[in-house]
């Protein structure tokens, strides 16, 4: 019994369906988690890449080496100093926050890439066209810069929304018991580990397949409005 | 406003209404402006010519501000354009300086430089509704006269990437004259164009070119065009003019042996 859910083990299918909803106990908590990291890499990655185009080399360079460090170490990494060494210095915070904290610390490197990317990758001759016009630096930004990087800025955020949700797994070393975390719970219970085991990694792929189809969709429906990003 | 005043009784009277003083551009340790002393009549049709890196389109940048000067003083309109006048002393200018020099002038890009997210006519009334603070019905009017007389009225609703190179370069010209310039600078403004496309562009700056009152300044390698429009040729050379004079002085008789090297090297590429 899980989650208040008993399992049925007198036959293999028996067994599949009773822990399905077992199982989606635990998806929720994946989803979640991956929601809330990806709603955290998007704000610090947005604070990170405007740390990184500072003026002053002070405050690019610190941006730029964290950024570094963050991409270069293992997410559990981040994980274990969030949730082990936090603690230490008075701050404990609860195991799913942590979690989806590390999480998107983690891909804030990534997206803060993205946002730069994205900006670098309007024409320079924008800007000045912008300023032979005497547009104002915030009009220039809202009106000229973003329109242009906003369409290729957001569907590579959200090939890395699919790639935080196949890493939400990982939390489950800090107790988070997210999908795979519960899986493998029935198995240690029950002893039989392929039933559901198969049934997460399919659930995982239609769930991948199924961003990976809404990605595409954004890449192809986003309004354009004639920018070719060729 | 006090400014504006000045800048409109300078430019009325007699003197020049571009001034380059002894000034020098810098790349590193490449110099691209050379002391270069340089000036301009109000109403005045100046083409440059020189081999690249001459620092013809440098002179251009330097107007429209968007390449600063390291020595020298630039004038326009008897003004400083890099500098601002604080006493007798001449100190660096400020973006709110700089703003209101920049609304003198207007400029046309090799690479066209449209907004590519913004329709055609939204690319001639975004400036000067949020810049000049015209309302939006009065710039869609003017912005529809000015299609009118580069010829694409028909074009107003579409997105460049839907015009053609030599459309795109029309509405180039439009946008800068949306916001009533006093010097159009024109940035090899057909370098970017296939062949076939030069034509449509010349005859819009051409029609410009009878303006009495517009002056401009044009970086082209079309030599035969520069020599119809022109009242003077500046043959730039190593960030300083080598030679300047008539269109029909500098094609037929040039002094200097580096402009007739380069001259023939344009005027007859087979050689």
């Amino acid at each position: 019994m899980f989650f208040g859910i008993e399992w049925d083990t007198s036959s293999q299918w028996a067994f599949a369906v009773s822990i399905f909803p077992i199982l989606l106990h635990g998806l929720v908590i994946t989803l979640e988690a991956t929601v809330v990291g990806f709603f955290i890499a998007l704000a610090l990655g947005l604070v990170l890449a405007a740390l990184k185009s500072a003026p002053t080399r002070f405050i690019r360079w610190p941006a730029k080496l964290l950024t570094e460090f963050i991409r270069d170490t293992p997410l559990l990494i981040q994980l274990f100093f969030l949730f082990y060494v936090l603690p230490e210095f008075g701050l404990t915070l609860p195991a799913f926050l942590t979690g989806a904290l590390a999480l998107g610390v983690q891909y804030s490197a990534y997206t803060s890439e993205v946002y730069r990317g994205g900006l670098e990758a309007v024409a320079s001759g924008q800007r000045e066209a912008a300023r032979a016009l005497n547009l104002a630096p915030a009009r220039t930004f809202t009106h000229i810069i973003l329109p242009q990087a906003i369409p290729r800025i957001i569907p590579a955020l959200g090939n890395y929304l699919v790639s935080i949700m196949k890493d939400v797994p990982v939390l489950g070393v800090v107790t988070v018991l997210e999908m795979l975390g519960v899986a493998r719970i029935i198995g240690d219970r029950t002893g039989g580990y392929l039933i559901p085991l198969t049934m997460v990694g399919g659930i995982y792929l239609i769930l991948t397949i199924i961003a990976s189809l809404g990605v595409r969709y954004l890449d192809t429906h986003l309004p354009k409005r004639g920018l070719s990003l060729k | 406003m006090n400014n504006a005043t000045e800048i409109r009784d300078a430019t009325e009277s007699s003197d020049p209404i571009i001034k380059f003083d002894k000034v020098v551009k810098r790349f590193g340790d490449h110099v691209v402006l050379d002391e270069l002393d340089f000036e301009v009549q109000r109403g005045e049709k100046v083409t440059i010519i020189g081999p690249s890196g001459s620092g013809k389109s440098t002179v251009l940048r330097v107007l429209m501000t968007l390449e600063p000067i390291n020595d020298g003083v630039v004038y326009v309109g008897g003004e400083p354009l890099w500098h601002q006048r604080r006493g007798d002393e001449l100190i660096p200018a400020g973006e709110p300086h700089l703003r209101e020099m920049r609304s003198h002038m207007g400029m046309v890009f090799q690479q066209f430089n449209l907004f590519p997210h913004m329709t055609v006519l939204r690319n001639l009334t975004e400036a000067p509704v949020q810049v000049l603070g015209i309302n939006k019905a009065e710039a869609k009017k003017r912005g529809m006269e000015l299609l009118e007389m580069v010829g694409l009225t028909d074009q107003a609703d579409k997105y460049p990437h839907q015009l053609s190179g030599g459309q795109q370069q029309r509405v180039g010209i439009a946008r800068a004259l949306a916001m009533r310039p006093k010097v159009m600078l024109f940035d090899e403004p057909t370098s970017a164009l296939d062949p076939e496309l030069v034509g449509e562009v010349l005859n819009v700056i051409r029609s410009l070119a009878d303006e009495h009152d517009l002056t401009m300044l044009l970086v082209t390698h079309e030599m035969h065009f520069a020599r119809q429009v022109s009242d003077r040729i500046c043959f730039f050379d190593q960030g300083r003019i080598k030679e300047q004079g008539k269109p029909e002085d500098i094609f037929t008789a040039p002094k200097e042996e580096r402009t007739k090297a380069f001259l023939k090297a344009v005027l007859d590429p087979d050689d």
